[in-house]
């Protein structure tokens, strides 16, 4: 396991499957349905050799590949994954699975391309979630346009052109002022002083830039993943791109690409420019809020069962922005929890609308009514996944917006009332739909001759209903897959802000800045540097988040009473009970989080619990 | 050195001597000969060799241009093979023409001295104002020729005076005694100096088709034979910022400070103007002849910032450029019907999933002119836009930015219709040659090869920079 590139594999092999496909002849259509078939449920059993592999307690990068790749400017393949993006992974993985499963019947014509641009998908949208470094990072996030841009184009409904370039257009306008970002980036972690010129992103997590750098980075950064999520001013690609994609495409969309806006917003964004997020908090607080609001209430007069639940997943995403931005451990916790809930109901949603589509070729909601006598197989798992995207308890909904909602609710009172309201429209939303199209009278003669669901529909179904009901039962251990991961991007846009403060300017010299901002910290010893903060404060943390004491916290890992404030006030915790070490070779309890994998960072002090 | 020119010059001569009664094999002959130039320029690197009296030179710059040009005349040759059968105008003069000119592209590239460049200027427009007119029953190739002509000797006009401005201001046509002259402060009117050097970037601006000096080039690209457009879009190019950069960075360094401030406005010009009004184009020549506009726009903003990085990337872009252009032309003509070509965009409706090769090719060709990764086109802007960022020209690289948005949206029109069109039932296209299925392959391995893997090459093209920046 050790030196075997895993992560490599699990993202090259849909790559290699594509290699296989142009080797069948274009005719033999089932052979080419079952080979891709067979690719993608490979790729997913390879990753969960990654979850198997996987280091509960160790929040910094595993599985690490690196090779130099642009030598001349720092450019390296560098991959890995941390707790928030194994869980990606294996989402991606299991959907592409899924979605190519349901395409046997419902895509007719090239079918060879079409698998083609499938796989590509799935290897593009890996590696933006397992890319460390930012090239690599955005050659994959603008490189995955492509296979999706044909999905929607070529296999897409009437309106497919204007649906393709423009969600191409969207992600493209934010994707280029991001590379402007990046390059920015380079040269401001080239320039200072001991820098080095890398591309290489835990190296950058150590920039310390003035707040006005750091609010035009972020901006570049934000307005790329913003409209990948799509939060709200930016979300108008997506009911186009959802009702004209395949249905395939609608479930790799609403699943795997939405999140890459939110993930980017967690790796990126956020550690990289913690006192311009910090400046941004209530305004992208309030974007959530309105996409919330705002999604769910054009949910609510849609037509359209495709367009209904695009515009939910508006909503929903404004979910996730909104524990993001919480900065808490329960709300990002619950807006990692709720990335994988939606991708799971959503995808879901958009499967059942896909084969309901296959039989009726519509998709107007008044063209239903009735369905659950006719067709009841359909109508248990309809209604199943209807409920969990409502987030109702026992469900894996309820999980993760309880935790954002619990998570804002300690920054926000206000933010958290409002975004409930929004899990009360939700119900109506869907409730109403599901009301008219599955209950009362049959309406139109065709619906009476409906058949149920076939076999290989239920087997697409029945998966990801396995895991709505598992993470709506027990969801620690996906909670226990990020939490080290969560709490160490926490303490890293909590501690930098705390301990140095928004500045504007040139960034002070740091013993003085130590000596004035850490009065207690300042007896005869120097300043720890950055690297030691962090896994000090991880140690901490660490020690908290043992499975012994997590297993008191309960089913839902939601420490309201037991847990105490542990990140509220990271910064009183450390200044305040540190107590120097003897004598700096003492081992870390974690890896440095600046170079996962390797060595223990060189505490020179360091903080017992029971000080 | 000798031998290199010599080389070149030698197949020239055999070239039209050669009795015309088998064609194909003049254009074999003319294959044969560029390989064996390039074998020879190979053979010869780094040994830098000065002759002619210090006129040319045989740096390591002069030798990337010069591979890059024969690898150009070479990707025409064989996309020409099946073209020029096809329309009629297989001529031997057609083969040695294209020879000749790439002869003056390499002399431009390789000059140390504003006369042998102008030269060699001529040497290269003489030629190919004769094959932009080279179908001559045609009144739109008459048109490109006889504009092309015109417009061509008003650049001429401007760069010639421009020179012996520069000369009358400081007494040499040498580039480094230039160089020279205006550092130790030797110059007899600075005003001569600066309206000399405004006219040879308009003379140059002329020759890259930058805005406002492009007005000729949608016409000439148009009426052109494809092989000739392909091979003026990116030989052209390619030989007129050789000499750019080299007249700028070696002889006018110490007025960098002026030229960038007006190449900054000729780049935010050119970009802008060349993508926004590509978007308008249905005939694809003219959309990329526009477009061609625009990439000559990025490769100013790396003029622009003057540093290493940018001057390498300029050599970059143009090695990406000559190949995912050649290769769209490549399967321009490819797809062209058996009676004639395709002109408008709507009518190549469709045939990207009845030719899947070509269709594919063609698509990545697309990508990668808009920038798309992971494609050639991709690092190439990606390199050209960190040379601004370097030299502090932020807005610059977010204007560059924008604009490769922009140029998205008609780039992406083609592969739309060649996807997502309907198309005609029984499309009957001329299909691939084995030269043209060459042509595109090794245009697909280029762009990919730059795209994935880009970082040996860069450090050449770095390296062949390096000989400018003394």
């Amino acid at each position: 396991m050790s030196n075997f590139p895993l992560i490599s594999t699990v993202v090259f092999l849909p790559l290699v499957g594509v290699g296989l496909l142009l080797l069948v002849d274009r005719r033999r259509e089932a052979a080419i349905k079952h080979l891709t078939f067979a690719v993608s449920v490979l790729t997913f059993l390879v990753s969960l050799q990654l979850y198997r592999g996987f280091q509960l307690n160790v929040p910094g990068m595993q599985f690490v590949e690196r090779k130099p790749w642009i030598a001349g400017l720092g450019v390296q393949y560098f991959v890995g994954v941390d707790g928030i993006s194994l869980l990606l992974v294996l989402l991606t993985t299991f959907l592409t699975a899924i979605a190519i499963l349901s395409s046997y019947t419902a895509i007719t014509t090239s079918v060879k391309e079409y698998m083609i641009c499938m796989l590509l998908l799935e290897t593009g949208m890996l590696g933006v979630f397992v890319a460390l470094d930012l090239v690599l990072f955005y050659v994959f996030w603008e490189g995955m346009l492509i296979p999706m841009y044909f999905l929607i184009g070529v296999w897409g409904g009437p309106r497919r052109i204007y649906a393709t370039i423009k969600f191409f257009l969207y992600t493209m306008a934010g994707g280029v002022l991001m590379l402007v970002g990046i390059i920015a980036l380079y040269y401001l972690n080239g320039g200072r002083p001991g820098g080095e010129y890398t591309f290489d992103l835990l190296k950058m997590y150590g920039l310390d830039l003035p707040l006005r750098t750091q609010v035009w980075l972020f901006l570049a950064f934000a307005v790329a993943f913003a409209i990948k999520v799509p939060m709200f001013p930016f979300h108008t690609w997506l009911p186009d791109a959802h009702v004209e994609a395949p249905t395939a495409g609608s479930v790799i969309l609403a699943g795997v690409l939405l999140k890459m806006g939110t993930y980017g917003f967690l790796r990126f964004a956020l550690p990289l420019f913690p006192e311009a997020t910090r400046y941004f908090t209530p305004l992208f607080s309030w974007l959530a809020i309105i996409g919330i609001l705002y999604g769910a209430l054009v949910s609510m007069v849609q037509p359209d069962l495709k367009k209904l639940v695009a515009y939910s997943s508006v909503s929903h995403l404004g979910f996730v922005m909104l524990g993001i931005f919480a900065l808490t451990i329960q709300g990002v916790e619950g807006g990692i929890i709720q990335m994988i809930n939606h991708g799971l109901s959503t995808g879901a949603l958009f499967l059942i609308v896909g084969m309901i589509y296959e039989r009726r070729h519509t998709r107007m909601i008044e063209d239903f009514g009735g369905l659950a006598r006719v067709i009841p197989v359909f109508t248990a798992f309809f209604l199943i996944v209807t409920l969990s995207s409502i987030g109702l308890p026992g469900l894996n909904g309820f999980v993760g917006e309880f935790l954002i909602l619990v998570g804002t609710f300690r920054v926000n009172v206000l933010y958290a009332v409002l975004a409930t309201s929004g899990v009360i429209l939700a119900a109506v939303y869907m409730l109403w739909m599901f009301q008219r199209v599955m209950f009362g009278k049959v309406t139109h003669e065709a619906n009476r001759r409906l058949t149920d669901l076939t076999a290989r529909e239920v087997a697409v179904l029945v998966p990801v209903l396995l895991f709505i009901v598992w993470i709506g039962i027990y969801p620690r251990p996906f909670l226990a897959t990020t939490e080290a991961s969560v709490k160490q991007l926490l303490a890293q846009v909590h501690i930098r802000y705390r301990a140095d403060g928004p500045r504007g300017g040139t960034p002070p010299i740091p013993t003085a800045r130590a000596e004035r901002r850490e009065p207690r910290g300042a007896t005869g010893r120097t300043r720890p540097n950055f690297e030691c903060r962090i896994s000090d404060f991880e140690f901490e943390r660490s020690a908290i988040g043992d499975p012994a004491t997590a297993r008191q916290r309960g089913v839902a890992g939601c420490p309201l009473g037991d847990r105490k404030s542990e990140i509220r006030n990271p910064q009183s915790e450390i200044a305040g009970g540190g107590v120097p070490h003897d004598g700096g070779g003492a081992p870390c309890p974690v890896a440095c989080p600046r170079s996962p994998g390797g060595p223990c960072c060189p505490c020179s002090w360091s903080r017992g619990r029971a000080s | 050195m000798l031998l290199v020119a010599g080389a070149g010059i030698l197949i020239l001569i055999l070239d039209p001597l050669t009795p015309p009664a088998r064609r194909d094999r003049l254009a074999a002959l003319g294959l044969v000969g560029i390989v064996a130039a390039a074998i020879a320029l190979w053979v010869r690197r780094g040994q830098p060799e000065v002759v002619f009296g210090g006129m040319l030179t045989a740096d390591a710059f002069a030798l990337f241009f010069n591979l890059l040009f024969l690898l150009v005349a070479g990707l025409t040759l064989l996309i020409s093979l099946p073209y020029v059968r096809r329309v009629g105008m297989d001529h031997g003069e057609y083969y040695a023409l294209l020879l000749f000119s790439t002869l003056g592209m390499m002399i431009m590239a390789s000059s140390q001295d504003l006369m042998t460049i102008f030269l060699g200027l001529e040497t290269l427009s003489i030629s190919l104002y004769i094959l932009a007119g080279f179908l001559r029953g045609e009144l739109k190739s008459n048109e490109s020729a006889l504009k092309y002509l015109l417009l061509g000797a008003f650049a001429s006009g401007f760069l010639l005076y421009g020179i012996a401005l520069i000369y009358g201001a400081t007494g040499s046509i040498n580039l480094k005694r230039v160089a020279e002259a205006i550092a130790a402060g030797k110059v007899a009117s600075p005003l001569l100096l600066t309206i000399g050097m405004g006219l040879l970037i308009i003379g140059f601006g002329f020759k890259v088709a930058s805005v406002p000096f492009h007005m000729w080039t949608p016409d000439v690209y148009e009426g052109a034979p494809t092989s000739v457009t392909a091979f003026m879009i990116a030989g052209t190019k390619a030989a007129a910022f050789a000499a750019f950069l080299r007249v700028l960075m070696t002889a006018l360094p110490v007025l960098q400070a002026d030229w960038s401030r007006v190449l900054w406005v000729l780049a935010v010009l050119t970009m802008t103007v060349g993508n926004v009004v590509a978007i308008a184009q249905s005939n694809i020549k003219r959309m990329l002849a526009y477009s061609s506009i625009a990439h000559a726009g990025y490769i100013l903003v790396a003029l622009v910032a003057a540093n290493k990085l940018g001057s390498g990337s300029i050599l970059f872009y143009l090695t990406a450029y000559t190949f995912m252009n050649l290769g769209a032309f490549a399967v321009v003509v490819a797809l062209a019907r058996q009676d004639g070509e395709r002109v408008t965009i709507d009518e190549f409706s469709g045939l990207g999933l009845k030719y899947p090769f070509l269709g594919a090719a063609m698509a990545l060709f697309m990508f990668s002119l808009a920038g798309i990764p992971p494609t050639g086109g991709f690092m190439g802007k990606f390199y050209i836009f960190s040379a601004a960022i370097q030299a502090n020209y932020i807005g610059l690289a977010i204007v560059g930015g924008l604009n490769s948005v922009i140029s998205v949206f008609y780039y992406l029109r083609i592969t739309v219709v060649m996807y997502m069109g309907q198309g005609e039932a029984e499309p009957r296209v001329a299909g691939l040659s084995p030269a043209l299925g060459l042509a595109v392959l090794i245009a697909i391995l280029g762009t990919l090869q730059l795209g994935l893997f880009p970082s040996r090459f860069l450090e050449v093209a770095l390296r062949s920079v390096g000989a400018l920046l003394l």
